[in-house]
């Protein structure tokens, strides 16, 4: 089998066996990366010179033999995790010259254990879109279908992983930006609870929704990732002290006995017949495996959204003050005065959705309106997390669809935010909340298009839900199907 | 419903330049944005605690103790201007 | 017609934490632009906040001091506002759960004691700092300072004059510096004061107020009142209104400006950082901190006063801070001296010593033990008052103890009742006139008979001694 075809847990063995150096696998990821940037725009910089160093010191690592499972695997990084040295751009013009003096925890958490870094994915500007549209670095597209959008905002790395471009990425996920573009490209993406993988170095876009995931092709190779992301970081104040889970170890635990939540309310209108079907079928599977189903229920799910476009522009709005064009970043050409030098060089620097996320964030936090609408906002986010904490009285996991379709066409959704935003009515629940979602391939739809199976879990299982979606792997080849066309 | 008065005052807090006609598109994207979010008026939350952070727990703090180090050359090298260590902006009149 | 003055002051303390309040760099004043500024400070991107725990530890101490509450959860929130010595583009500060409620500082104002409630004091971090020197028409941003812990104090509005305001700062300021949570130092910015100012009818409600900031010295306090009180009444008395601004005291013209960068209407949209966790604070906490505060100002005044009898005035002053209490207190531990008398000496010559050589009671040149030697010396009638504050000076200049000093430069009183008895005979025996004088009724011929014996003795006689004597002779 192919080098690329192999999962990371395969190659990690590889490596180990000595059938392949870490210097090879580097080269082969950073040629196939090459070929395929013009049609997939996945990644925003590739620096091969770093990556074949840091594969050249994987393998003396391996050679002394005090490998890890990750010495000298190759793994893209979303471009908002700040990685020392490079250039770290958070898909925006504002950030396009931002080379990052230090590494986010995140990439000192792949530093420690030998892997190496391919390359910076391309993203939504400030991780805020569905459809990887919003990049200053153009559009991502779809290996299953060039016309298809990949998914935001974490698609350049969902279409490196889909496309055999990297064994596995880094991304991150405040309204869904890992769940998302997975189900589109059909690859496995995981958005652990929120704590348990530090914020610190990795851009923010929504400080209380935030978190860094994991995207790879199957259930063990995140919970492979999983453990070397996860861990305490004492710089950041929202990361949770708690010892993490051996996550590779627990994947055998299988679905005997699971209670499997189905919330009424996911199947209700707005959800495709061509969805519903594979997502219907994938909970018969788990039924067939020895899990049982439940009926819960998540009245207030369907004020997510508005809820969600209030909180996380207003975080935003605050999180961006900082790109003023003073001590990094983008500046406008000689600036007259004060305001200028503001005002001209964010206007310059940031997108249309950057810049109405940023408006409608000032907004509703001003005087006058912050009652009504971000204090609003805030308790009916508690009323949301009241909802999944009586499921999970009831259920081990909650199953339903990642998105309300599959992939659409490049463009077909760009005039209409609002439309967009109705979009995210699966992922966002899970983030203000606060807790663990996943996303597994389980089909195909419309034009052949992948489909993926969401799996929420309580706060911090994601040992429970990495062997919930590996049992479904075992069981299932959806996962191994790879686009045509990328050999 | 935001007026473009609105829309100029909140550009001018955010410190954002609206081109010309700018403001307009951004009216009516803002105002459909609004009208989607206004579905939480008819939510009953009398009582209901706000929530801020996804997790019940409390500041941890950290030992007052100097851990950083002169780092401004590698800091300074990104910026855009910058004389004698001191950032430049256009002259500032309190 | 009279007018009634508001005022109410916001005092910005930066706390003596040797790191700063969100990141671990270094809080030490002066160092090269910039240079203590870290990745979080600057604001870099990703980068996060972490609390402290030195800078809460001082709130609760000045909760403790003054009174307060002090709450069992606070916020930290963020004021969002564009400029350059404000990297993130938001102040983490408290708004609506700050950590010390109510409270109120006890104060002299002349004779009379004043106490003025107070409102708050929130946990915050300071700005960076802008350079107008010239840099081709440019200002620089210097950015050490920015996110060093700050403690801001509000008070009620409860002062009626700029005299008021300036003993209450000055309170306040002995007191941050006594529990060790402010260095005090105003040139270095360490003390600053905002300024609250309205007028009013009396008995009207209250007027519009102007906010004067960043007073960094009593004397600019009291001047900066004093011209906005005027420039309040005069635009009233004109006909005009007071319009609601941030001003600015410039201390070359003695008067206040609106500044132009706050002449935006403020919305600050203020909501609680996500970055960071509600603030906790456990009674065991505050019961730890109780446990190690030192004797309060107040406390120490009013035992002075109580039980050593001393004015409000002379405890006031010795109560100015911890160092010269200290100091007075270990003085009267070594002698026998009256406290009134140490007193006198404290708030006299020592003080005037030590503000003519800019030192203070932490590192007198005369020691609390050196100094009681020497009161002692006065009190058993080794030497004059007057030859006493020779003897000071001299110690302070190095010349050794009292004793030395007073063998050394032969300052003893001359007690020996048989020589001053012998000199007053020769006295005597030589001004028969000045005798038949006092004999005569005339009082002032003693004194010049007195007169006569000091010199005699080169002054070493112990003049009460020569009075009795001379008397008793006199008499005879």
């Amino acid at each position: 089998m192919s080098l690329h075809r192999s999962t990371l847990a395969q190659l990690s063995a590889k490596l180990a066996a000595k059938e392949v150096s870490s210097v090879e696998l580097t080269r082969h990821y950073l040629a196939r990366i090459e070929a395929w940037q013009p049609s997939l725009n996945a990644f925003i910089t590739v620096d091969a010179q770093k990556s074949l160093a840091q594969a050249k010191s994987a393998d003396e690592r391996i050679a002394k033999g005090n490998a890890a499972p990750l010495t000298g695997i190759p793994v893209a990084h979303k471009d908002l995790f700040c990685a020392k040295g490079w250039r770290t751009t958070c898909g925006s013009k504002i950030l396009s010259n931002f080379i990052a003096p230090y590494d986010a925890h995140v990439i000192e958490q792949f530093d420690r254990a030998g892997a190496v870094l391919l390359g910076k994915t391309n993203m939504d500007e400030f991780a805020m879109g569905s459809s990887n549209e919003n990049s200053a670095f153009g559009p991502v597209r779809n290996p299953w279908d060039l016309q298809a959008v990949p998914g935001g905002s974490s698609g350049g790395s969902a279409a490196a992983v889909a496309a055999m471009l990297a064994p596995a990425a880094t991304g991150t996920d405040t309204g869904g930006s890992i769940r998302q573009p997975a189900s589109f490209t059909g690859v496995s993406g995981l958005r652990p609870t929120y704590g348990r993988v530090s914020r610190y170095g990795m851009v923010a876009f929504a400080s209380s929704l935030d978190q860094g995931g994991v995207l790879a092709r199957t259930a063990q190779d995140m919970a492979l990732v999983l453990s070397v992301m996860a861990g305490f970081d004492e710089r950041d104040s929202t990361c949770m002290d708690r010892p993490t889970d051996d996550y590779a170890a627990g994947l055998g635990k299988g679905v005997k006995g699971l209670r499997i939540g189905v919330p009424r309310e996911y199947f209700a209108s707005g959800l495709s017949q061509d969805v519903a079907a594979p997502i219907q079928a994938a909970i018969e599977e788990y039924q067939r495996l020895g899990a049982t189903v439940v009926e819960v229920s998540l009245p207030n799910q369907a004020l997510s959204v508005p809820v969600y476009y209030v909180l996380a522009p207003a975080e935003a709005s605050s999180n961006l003050s900082r790109y003023d064009g003073v001590r990094y970043g983008h500046r406008a050409d000689q600036p007259g005065d004060l305001m200028q030098l503001y005002k001209r060089s964010r206007a310059e620097g940031f997108g249309p959705e950057v810049k109405r996320r940023i408006m409608i964030g000032a907004y509703v936090l001003s005087h006058g309106y912050y009652d009504a609408y971000y204090l609003k906002a805030q308790k009916i986010r508690r009323l949301i997390a009241r909802d999944f904490a009586q499921a999970f009285e009831q259920c081990d996991v909650i199953m339903g669809p990642s998105a309300p379709s599959v992939a659409y066409d490049l463009g077909s959704k760009t005039t209409d935010p609002v439309q967009m935003y109705l979009d995210d009515l699966y992922t966002i629940p899970i983030n203000l909340a606060g807790l663990p979602g996943m996303s597994i391939p389980c089909g195909f739809g419309d034009k052949a298009r992948p489909v993926g199976l969401q799996i929420v879990g309580n706060y911090f299982d994601e040992s429970r839900m990495l062997s919930v979606a590996h049992a479904f792997q075992q069981a299932t080849d959806w996962h191994t199907r790879m686009p045509g066309g990328f050999e | 419903m935001l007026s473009l008065e609105q829309i100029a005052r909140i550009a001018h807090l955010a410190r954002l330049e609206l081109a010309a006609g700018e403001d307009a598109a951004m009216q009516q994207q803002l105002n459909s944005i609004l009208a989607m979010v206004d579905a939480m008026a008819a939510v009953d939350t009398e009582g209901v605690e706000p929530m801020s952070h996804p997790q019940q727990v409390t500041q941890r703090l950290r030992e007052d103790r100097v851990t950083e180090v002169d780092a401004r050359a590698i800091f300074q090298s990104i910026a855009p201007e910058v004389e004698d260590g001191l950032y430049l902006v256009p002259k500032v009149i309190e | 017609m009279t007018w009634e003055v508001v005022i109410g002051l916001e005092t910005h303390t930066q706390l003596t934490t040797a790191s700063k309040i969100f990141s671990g760099a270094s809080t030490q004043f002066g160092a090269a632009p910039n240079t203590q500024a870290s990745a979080v400070d600057l604001a870099m991107p990703g980068t996060l906040p972490v609390l402290n725990k030195g800078a809460v530890e001082r709130a609760i101490r000045f909760g403790l001091a003054v009174g307060g509450r002090i709450a069992a959860t606070s916020i930290f929130a963020r004021k969002n506002y564009f400029y350059p010595d404000l990297p993130k583009g938001y102040q983490i500060s408290q708004f609506e759960l700050p950590v010390v409620v109510g409270g109120s500082l006890a104060f002299m104002v002349g004779d009379e004691e004043r106490r003025v409630n107070l409102t708050r004091a929130h946990l915050e971090e300071d700005a960076g700092k802008l350079l107008h020197e010239e840099f081709h028409g440019k200002s620089g941003v210097d950015l050490n300072r920015a996110g060093t812990p700050l403690l801001e104090i509000v008070s009620e509005p409860e002062m009626r004059s700029a005299l008021e305001a300036v003993a209450y700062a000055k309170a306040l300021h002995s007191l941050v510096r006594w529990i060790g949570i402010c260095d005090g130092n105003m040139q270095e910015g360490s003390f600053r004061c905002d300024a609250n100012v309205s007028v009013r009818k009396p008995g009207a409600p209250l007027g519009t107020r102007c906010e004067i900031k960043n007073l960094n010295s009593f004397r600019f306090l009291e001047r900066a009142i004093e011209y906005e009180v005027r420039r309040q009444v005069e635009l009233i008395e004109d006909g005009g209104k007071v319009v609601q601004e941030t001003r600015l005291y410039d201390p070359d013209a003695g008067e206040t400006r609106a500044m132009r960068s706050k002449e935006d209407a403020q919305d600050y949209r203020y909501f609680p950082d996500p970055d960071l966790l509600p603030l906790a604070i456990t009674p065991e906490w505050i019961e730890t901190v109780k446990a190690a505060m030192p004797e309060l100002p107040e406390k120490l005044r009013h035992a002075f006063m109580e039980e050593l009898s001393l004015t409000a005035y002379d405890a006031a002053l010795l109560t100015e801070s911890r160092e010269k209490s200290g100091y007075f207190q270990a003085v009267r531990a070594s002698t026998s001296a009256a406290p009134k008398m140490v007193a006198n000496w404290i708030n006299g010559d020592v003080s005037a010593l030590l503000n003519d050589w800019g030192l203070d009671y932490s590192n007198s040149p005369v020691s609390a033990q050196a100094l009681a030697k020497l009161l002692g010396r006065i009190h058993d009638g080794t030497i004059s008052g007057k030859a006493a504050k020779e003897v000071l000076h001299a110690m302070a200049d190095g010349e050794g103890d009292a004793d030395a000093v007073i063998e050394k430069r032969g300052l003893k009183q001359m007690s020996d009742s048989g020589a001053i008895e012998s000199a007053i005979d020769q006295v005597l025996a030589a001004n028969a006139k000045q005798v038949d004088d006092y004999r005569a009724g005339k009082e002032r011929a003693f004194n010049s008979l007195v007169g006569q014996v000091m010199k005699a003795t080169k002054g070493q006689a112990n003049p009460a001694q020569v009075n009795e004597i001379l008397r008793r002779k006199l008499a005879g």
